[in-house]
C-alpha cells in the first residue's frame, strides 16, 4: 500500500511538475508608490522573486497579512484594497471601497480586514476571505461633519482602535458581530495624527500634531476613560516646522518603553510604559518619521522628515543614546526587520533600491533594485497585535 | 566705463532676470521642483495630488483660490494647520511657477 502511494505521489509530482512547497514565514512585499507595482521578496535569500503589476495609486500604501501569512492585503492611497497571494504572485482580488484611503487592519481571528479612510472619512470592514463589503462605520463626529481616520490599529476581541483628525477624538469599534459594529468615543486632543497598540493589546495611543501631547486609553479599562501622557513636552518652545508626518506602530515599544517621534522637534521621547511618564529624550539628526525597535528591543532606528530624509540614526536601548549614524541612501522612506532582527531592509526611494544592512556590524550585505520604493511589509506582521 | 553702464543697467537687468525666472524656472530646476511637489509635498496631498492629510492639488479644487494665497502658503505655511512653511527651500519666484503648474496642470 504504501508503495502505491508513494508510486501514485511520484506520478503526480512528475505529471504536474508541481511547485515546490513552501513556508510563507520569511516573504515579504515592497511597496513601488510611483508604478503602482509590488514586488515580492524572499528575506532568507535576500532577493525579489516576482513583480505585481496593477494595484492602482500607492502612494502611502501599507499592507497587512492573513494569518497564514499567505495573503498580503494591500490599502492604496486610491480607496483600492488588493489581496495578493503571497505564493502563486498574483492578485486575487482587488475593489476600489473609497476615494481617499490611508491604510488598514486585519482583525485578531483573521476574518475581517478594516480599511480607514480620508474620503469619505470612517472605516470599513471587508470579508478577508472575499473582499465583500460588510459593515461601515463613517466618521460622523458631528451632524454632516466628517473626520480623516488615522492611526488604526487592532486589539484583541476583533476591536479596532482609530483616531480622528479633525473631531479630536478616539473610537473603538467593535466587530463582535461584523454586520453591526458598535462604537465608543472619546477625547484625543487637538489634531491626533497617528496612533498605535501596544504589543499586548492594551493601550491604544493616538500622538497629537495640534498640541504637545499624546492621548491614551487603556483597552482593558475603557471606562476609565482617554488620559493625555508627555503633555508640554515641547515645554512652550516654537516648533520647528514638520515636512512630513510622523508615523506611530506598535513597534515604538522596547524594552517596557515608547520610543516617540517629538512633533517639531529633533527628538525621540521615551515613555515609561508601566508608569506613562517621560523618562528621556535623544537628540537625533532631524524630524523623526518612523522609531522603530529592533524585535529584540536592543535598538532603536529612527528615519527623518525632508530635508533629512537621507539619514538614519540608531539608539542603543541599553546605552539610552545614538550609536550609530549613516546616510545610506537617498529619500529613506521606511524600514522593515526580519523577523528576530539580525537584518533590516531600507527603501531609499530616490536611489529605486532597496538597502539591506546588517543591524550588528551595520554592513551593508546587498541591495535590491524597486521603482521609488515606499513601504516594506514582512509576513511576520501577521502574528503581531496592533499591525 | 563698464562699472558705469553695469550701474545704469543693473536694475533694469535684475528685472528682466526676475520676470525670467517667475516666468519659468530653467530646466533642471524645473525637475526638483516637480519631483519635491510630487514626493514630499505628495506625502500629505498625495502623489497625484488627489490629497490625503493635506487638500487635494488639482487644478479644479484650486481654481476659486486666489494664487498670491497659495504662493503665500507655500512659502510661509499655514499656521494651525500641518502646513510647513518651504521658503528654506524655493524661491516666491519658484513658488509661483508652482501654483501656475497646479493651476493649470502639473507635470509628471
Amino acid at each position: 500500500m504504501k508503495l502505491i502511494l508513494s508510486l501514485f505521489l511520484a506520478a503526480l509530482l512528475g505529471a504536474c511538475a508541481s511547485p515546490q512547497l513552501r513556508g510563507t514565514g520569511d516573504l515579504g512585499l515592497i511597496i513601488e508608490r510611483a508604478s503602482g507595482q509590488v514586488t515580492l521578496v524572499d528575506t532568507s535569500a535576500r532577493q525579489p522573486y516576482a513583480r505585481i503589476a496593477g494595484l492602482g495609486d500607492l502612494s502611502h500604501a501599507s499592507a497587512v497579512y492573513s494569518r497564514d501569512g499567505r495573503y498580503a492585503y494591500v490599502f492604496g492611497r486610491d480607496g483600492g484594497l488588493t489581496k495578493v497571494d503571497m505564493l502563486e504572485a498574483r492578485i486575487v482580488k482587488r475593489v476600489i471601497q473609497a476615494g481617499n484611503a490611508i491604510g488598514g487592519s486585519i482583525s485578531q481571528d483573521g476574518r475581517l480586514v478594516v480599511a480607514q479612510n480620508y474620503t469619505p472619512g470612517g472605516i470599513k470592514a471587508f470579508d478577508a476571505e472575499t473582499l465583500e463589503l460588510l459593515s461601515e462605520v463613517p466618521a460622523e463626529y458631528a451632524p454632516g461633519q466628517f473626520s480623516k481616520v488615522v492611526g488604526l490599529a487592532d486589539s484583541p476581541g476583533n476591536k479596532f482602535a482609530y483616531a480622528l483628525f479633525e473631531a479630536g477624538e478616539i473610537w473603538v469599534s467593535d466587530f463582535s458581530d461584523p454586520r453591526k459594529p458598535t462604537t465608543q468615543r472619546y477625547p484625543a486632543g487637538n489634531q491626533p495624527y497617528d496612533g498605535l497598540v501596544t504589543p499586548d493589546g492594551r493601550y491604544f495611543l493616538a500622538g497629537l500634531f495640534g498640541e504637545d501631547g499624546v492621548a491614551l486609553l487603556d483597552l482593558w479599562q475603557p471606562e476609565k476613560g482617554s488620559r493625555k501622557i508627555l503633555e508640554n513636552y515641547g515645554r512652550g518652545e516654537e516648533k520647528l516646522p514638520v515636512f512630513k508626518m510622523p508615523h506611530l506602530r506598535g513597534w515604538t515599544v522596547a524594552q517596557g518603553k515608547i520610543y516617540l517621534p517629538a512633533v517639531g522637534r529633533h527628538e525621540v521621547l521615551i515613555v515609561d510604559v508601566n508608569t506613562w511618564r517621560e523618562v528621556g529624550r535623544i537628540p537625533v539628526r532631524g524630524q523623526p518619521v518612523f522609531v522603530m525597535a529592533r524585535p529584540d528591543g536592543r535598538q532603536v532606528w529612527v528615519n527623518f522628515a525632508f530635508p533629512d530624509n537621507a539619514k538614519m540614526d540608531v539608539i542603543d536601548t541599553l546605552a539610552g543614546k545614538v550609536a550609530h549614524t549613516f546616510e545610506p541612501g537617498k529619500g529613506i522612506l521606511h524600514m522593515e526587520f526580519t523577523p528576530r532582527g539580525e537584518h533590516i531592509w531600507l527603501s531609499a526611494r530616490d536611489d529605486n533600491k532597496v538597502l539591506i544592512y546588517d543591524t550588528a556590524s551595520f554592513a551593508k550585505l546587498g541591495e535590491i533594485a524597486a521603482d521609488s520604493p515606499s513601504g516594506i511589509f514582512f509576513t511576520t506582521r501577521a502574528a503581531r497585535i496592533g499591525f | 566705463m563698464k562699472l558705469l553702464l553695469a550701474n545704469r543697467f543693473l536694475p533694469l537687468l535684475l528685472l528682466a532676470a526676475t520676470a525670467a525666472w517667475a516666468g519659468e524656472p530653467e530646466a533642471a530646476r524645473q525637475k526638483e521642483l516637480v519631483h519635491l511637489v510630487r514626493q514630499d509635498c505628495g506625502s500629505c496631498h498625495g502623489m497625484t495630488l488627489r490629497g490625503g492629510l493635506g487638500p487635494a492639488l488639482l487644478p479644479e479644487t484650486l481654481r476659486d483660490k486666489p494664487a498670491e494665497g497659495l504662493v503665500a502658503t507655500i512659502y510661509y505655511g499655514r499656521p494651525g494647520t500641518p502646513m510647513p512653511p518651504w521658503k528654506q527651500f524655493l524661491s516666491e519666484a519658484e513658488a509661483t511657477w508652482i501654483v501656475e503648474k497646479l493651476m493649470s496642470e502639473f507635470p509628471q
